[in-house]
């Protein structure tokens, strides 16, 4: 479903992305692990045609990136740290709006299920700026899966969430997945991932240092995984 | 946890296929109503450019302390920079609010093509201009007993709005990206738009004198071909202005 080869992301003289290959099969979960400053979030921007790639090749769902991005945008789902929604609209004028910028047949029948999906039907006729972080993060995976996409990019999405939200999150997440999508998910927090994902990829000095799956790392114990891959990297 | 292929025609059918034109429309109608509607309720864009146009206008009447004879030949510069100051703040602030909640990325994620982005920009700027212009117009000509209701004047400041807006959406979404877009944007945009404002006061100022109209023309010509060529190449290249 995500192939890349030799990706290598440039800032001026700073290389951020240093020849990295990429691989996830369709219906994989994979948690992109590593420090601050790792290029996780650059990555995810390149996937999500978000930025340019300075080299190398991407293939998203069969298309190439950035020459087809729209149609790779079409079938992508994208949550960041920031719920990209506006807050002088209600939450079912957001998803009006973004329904209407993808497309979605049926829009209100659809806006219905998805706000049933994250819980805030209760809420669909209230300002964002009046949601508290947790429900506007449920809300910007709401706006993510209106158009079901295909494939969902989560970079670090419980920044800022309580324990209560996270445990949210983490139920709506597990139900995306549970749907057949492909998810690619960038953490720095390995609790919270370890029972999210399939598969756990550790990203260091712009390459894949490291990849496991969740039936190997239940022996060895995902944080010693994590600092070995980092020591040898 | 394979994909199942129930969910895969389910996910095919989410999709419409409109012909191109319809689509672009359509994604450029939901930018300019997403932005008036979230105008409408917090004000917040529309009351700081009405506010500064005003004391604009209510500063230069009191400078200047000019007679009537003198005052008809000021008044196309001084509203076209109150239009032009107003403007920029505007123009500032709409981009600002994409910039600053990563709702620009959130539009950049929508399978369109990019100018459909600015052409939505553009429309619902254009749109807070035009207000701001429709209020300025009659307190002018109260505050400087000056007619300015003119068919003719109307046109050219629809005119000019156009020139100005369809080159300072372009360069707010490049300004937006810096630090310092609060001082970049106007030293970007007053040169690039300089073409633009001196033909709209020339032609503003002729019309307001009463000049011949095989004076005026030359001035709106080149308002005209201004505008196509700003707009032009917005298209052309506003997808690489947002792109990292």
């Amino acid at each position: 479903m995500i192939e890349v080869k030799k990706l290598v992301k440039r800032f001026g003289l700073k290389t951020v992305l240093s020849g990295l290959d990429f691989q996830v099969e369709e219906g994989e979960f994979v948690a992109l692990l590593g420090p601050n400053g790792a290029g996780k979030t650059t990555f995810l921007r390149i996937l999500a045609s978000l930025a340019r790639p300075s080299m190398g090749e991407i293939r998203i769902a069969g298309y190439r990136l950035p020459a087809q991005a729209a149609a790779v945008r079409r079938r992508l789902g994208v949550v960041s740290h920031m719920p990209l929604l506006y807050g002088d609209l209600t939450a079912e004028e957001n998803l009006i709006f973004f329904g209407q910028m993808y497309a979605v047949p049926r829009l209100a029948p659809r806006i219905d299920e998805v706000l049933e999906l994250v819980g805030l039907t209760a809420r669909r006729r209230d300002l964002l700026r009046t949601f508290s972080r947790g429900m506007q993060q449920r809300l910007a995976i709401g706006r993510a899966v209106l158009h079901d996409p295909e494939v969902m990019l989560f970079d670090e999405p419980h920044t800022g969430l309580d324990q209560d939200a996270c445990d949210m999150l983490d139920k709506i997440l597990r139900d995306v997945a549970a749907r057949g999508r492909t998810v690619v998910m960038t953490s720095h927090d390995l609790a919270r991932v370890e029972d999210l994902a399939s598969r756990f990829d550790v990203l260091s000095r712009g390459v894949i240092a490291a990849s496991v799956r969740r039936s190997d790392i239940r022996r060895n114990g995902l944080l010693a995984f994590y600092r070995q891959s980092l020591e040898e990297a | 946890m394979k994909r199942n292929p129930s969910s895969i025609t389910h996910h095919a059918s989410r999709i419409t296929h409109h012909s191109p034109l319809g689509s672009f429309l359509r994604a450029v109608t939901a930018i300019a109503w997403k932005d008036l509607a979230a105008e409408l309720r917090s004000r917040e864009l529309l009351s700081a450019m009405l506010v500064f146009a005003l004391l604009v206008i209510l500063i230069f009447n009191f400078a200047l302390e000019l007679d009537f004879k003198t005052r008809s030949t000021v008044t196309a510069g001084v509203l076209w920079v109150t239009f032009a100051f107003a403007g920029t703040l505007g123009l500032n602030r709409s981009m600002a609010i994409e910039k600053d909640r990563g709702c620009l990325d959130g539009l950049l994620l929508a399978p369109v093509d990019r100018s459909v982005i600015y052409f939505g920009k553009a429309i619902s700027n254009l749109v807070f201009m035009f207000i701001v212009e429709a209020i300025v117009l009659p307190v002018y000509s109260v505050l400087y007993n000056t007619n300015l209701f003119n068919l003719g004047l109307i046109g050219v400041i629809l005119l000019g709005s156009v020139g100005y807006v369809a080159v300072g959406t372009l360069l707010a979404s490049m300004a937006v990206q810096a630090r310092t877009r609060d001082v970049l944007l106007p030293i970007l945009l007053f040169p690039v738009v300089l073409p633009v404002l001196v033909a709209a006061v020339k032609a503003s100022n002729g019309l307001l004198q009463g000049l011949e109209m095989a004076e005026i023309m030359p001035w709106l010509n080149l308002l005209i071909v201004y505008d196509v060529i700003f707009i032009a190449i917005a298209f052309m290249v506003f997808d690489y202005v947002v792109e990292e």
